[in-house]
């Protein structure tokens, strides 16, 4: 009963997501639409976490095979894949490098920065 | 041999087995081999295409069976919602260092893109293609789409991208010394979409909670930017 109740919370969220998706002109996926409305949800308190975690986390715990089916679908674009497959391969690998790097050490430089801030203004 | 195919082809659990099987050979390796290279969900993939490759059984019949696995994928996004919740004291604790390093990610995605294909002497369509390859799919290919680039190559990017992301997330943390999980998960959404996160929701809730944040605000981000350095190239 209660994993029916999260399955059909989860689900039903979803549902509404992609129809956000359909009726609104915007390129934002089903799942960003539902995880911005669950998001809500949870912080007005209308859905307890409780009714959603068990289920909710399960999910959560095993995303990473959900990515086997797309990345099998590769096998689709072996003309391109033998065409430019090489340049785009380097292309993707270098920016994603660079990308993380970037992003990591300025998020943490500027969290170093608040810290410390905050710190001074303690001691006056 | 014919007939095999034939057989595979009309079950839809032959799909649905091989996918989560060869997830399960991908675990095991990686357990006996303890490298990070041995990533369990690029072994299954190479798994897969293998099985489709020697069996002749083409894409679609093996999604049939394969789209139970990957049709969780939607409520699993909606799902990232819950260790965000969670974690919302984190996000105006540091919201500072999350909106700036969300921005920068975007905007060094688009400068790489950009230098890259200059030095590869890449045509303004592939330079479109590669543009949204940092952001989860859904988002990306409508971009490519609107932009002029070819939708199939866009997806193959960020695929590869994502790939990228989850097998070397550690070791660039390490590498670069980036220590914050708040800086982690920052990183892995920003650079690798909803794939980086499946490795940031396994090294904590606030790198899961992070990078689910990222790939929501990264993904809107970068809608706005591309049109606007798309005609650099």
């Amino acid at each position: 009963m209660k994993k029916v109740k999260e399955i059909s919370l989860i689900l039903g969220v979803t549902w509404i997501g992609d129809l956000l998706n359909q009726l609104l002109p915007l390129p934002i996926p089903a799942g960003v639409y539902g995880l911005f409305l669950m998001l809500a949800l949870l912080c007005t308190g209308m859905v307890k976490l409780a009714d959603v975690e068990g289920t909710g986390n399960f999910l959560l715990d095993n995303m990473s095979p959900m990515f086997i089916p797309a990345g099998a679908g590769l096998i689709r674009y072996l003309d391109e894949i033998k065409a430019v497959g090489g340049i785009y391969l380097l292309i993707n690998v270098i920016s994603t490098v660079i990308v993380f790097l970037v992003t990591g050490r300025v998020a943490q430089f500027v969290m170093g920065q608040t810290e410390k801030r905050s710190k001074v203004s303690q001691c006056k | 041999m014919q007939m095999m195919k034939e057989i595979l082809e009309n079950s839809i659990y032959f799909g649905f087995f091989i996918t989560i099987g060869a997830y399960l050979i991908g675990l095991f390796l990686k357990k006996k081999l303890k490298l990070a290279i041995f990533n369990p969900l690029m072994i299954a993939m190479l798994i897969v295409i293998g099985i489709l490759f020697l069996t002749g059984v083409d894409y679609d019949s093996y999604q049939r069976g394969g789209q139970f696995v990957s049709g969780l994928l939607t409520p699993a996004t909606v799902c990232l919602a819950i260790p965000l919740y969670k974690q919302l004291h984190l996000l105006r604790k540091h919201f500072v260092a999350v909106a700036v390093g969300i921005t920068c990610g975007v905007i060094t995605s688009a400068l790489c893109i950009f230098f890259l294909c200059q030095i590869f002497k890449m045509g303004h369509e592939h330079y479109v293609t590669l543009l949204p390859k940092s952001i989860t799919t859904a988002i990306g290919m409508g971009v490519s789409e609107e932009a002029g680039g070819i939708v199939t190559l866009t997806v193959m990017s960020i695929i590869i991208t994502g790939i990228t992301g989850n097998m070397c997330a550690q070791g660039l943390c390490k590498l670069a010394g980036i220590t914050h999980p708040v800086a982690k998960g920052l990183a892995i959404g920003t650079s690798a979409h909803a794939l980086g996160t499946a490795k940031a929701l396994e090294l904590g809730e606030v790198e899961g909670a992070m990078s689910s944040l990222s790939i929501a605000v990264a993904g809107i981000m970068t809608v706005a930017v591309v049109p606007m350095v798309a005609g650099w190239i």
